[in-house]
């Protein structure tokens, strides 16, 4: 078990209407006591999940929006956003939620976890995982 | 090679659990190995053992509970998505104070971590689903 590999986890859902974006979520937290390199890929719908503001009062399901600002906490800082995915949908960065953490390298400078990518820097990105675990 | 491999969508509904099940089965007859198969999402409910397909039907619970049979391979179903969707084993029945449980032999109950851990241990994660 000693062995790293780099984990990604593709999320390209709704955060509502289906589970995979709840169930995503709960491999990432359970994944991350396992001390791997993990990304986190958000493209399709699936950018919806970060979006900020979501109320789900009218729905009836749990709004777990808020944990992904917690990600940082379990050492899960890289979140990688397709610029594509946001253009087509009308979205901008702004209109997501802020999601840092502490970078223990600097001094635990509070840094930005979202990074925009586009889609070619996304095939890349892919390209270089050992396990795509997709949602 | 060393294969895991993941399920998630449901049984009849979505053909995932069905071509894995092929996977599985072909991959072992050429040599490779497949030492775990985790059931998340709906993929959960492939292991209930009281599904009673039509005769003329395949019957995908008993496919799967005769690989694990006959190949040894580790069937784990996700306790968190195993509860949400009513799939218990006898600990868990008693432990929720439900009066029964539905998990087919074959599988057995576990966590997340046991699927990070196939992601580890294993040369390729193949994933069925949408």
């Amino acid at each position: 078990m000693s062995e790293i590999k780099k984990f990604l986890y593709v999320n390209r859902k709704a955060p509502y209407g289906t589970i995979y974006a709840l169930e995503s979520l709960e491999v990432v937290l359970i994944g991350a006591a396992f001390e791997q390199d993990v990304s986190l890929a958000f493209l399709d719908d699936g950018v919806f999940q970060l979006t900020k503001g979501q109320s789900t009062d009218g729905i009836g399901i749990k709004n777990f929006s808020p944990t992904y600002r917690a990600l940082g906490d379990y050492e899960v800082t890289k979140l990688y956003v397709e610029q594509e995915s946001l253009d087509e949908r009308g979205l901008t960065l702004d209109d997501l939620q802020a999601v840092v953490y502490e970078d223990e390298d600097d001094d635990w400078e509070e840094k930005p976890s979202i990074r925009v990518v586009n889609r070619a820097e996304m095939a890349d990105l892919m390209a270089d995982q050992d396990v795509v675990l997709s949602f | 090679m060393k294969f895991g491999v993941v399920i998630s969508e449901g049984p009849y509904t979505h053909q995932a659990a069905d071509t894995a099940y092929h996977f599985v089965k072909s991959a072992i007859a050429k040599g490779h190995e497949v030492p775990r198969v985790f059931f998340y999402h709906d993929g959960v409910n492939v292991a209930s053992r009281l599904s009673v397909p039509p005769q003329d039907e395949r019957h995908i619970q008993n496919n799967w509970t005769a690989l694990a049979k006959d190949h040894g391979v580790d069937l784990v179903v996700c306790i968190a998505a195993a509860q949400r969707r009513g799939m218990l084993d006898d600990n868990e029945a008693r432990r929720q104070g439900k009066d029964a449980s539905n998990i087919a032999e074959g599988f057995r109950i576990s966590g997340l971590g046991q699927l990070i851990e196939m992601g580890i241990q294993t040369d390729r994660l193949v994933t069925f689903g949408d």
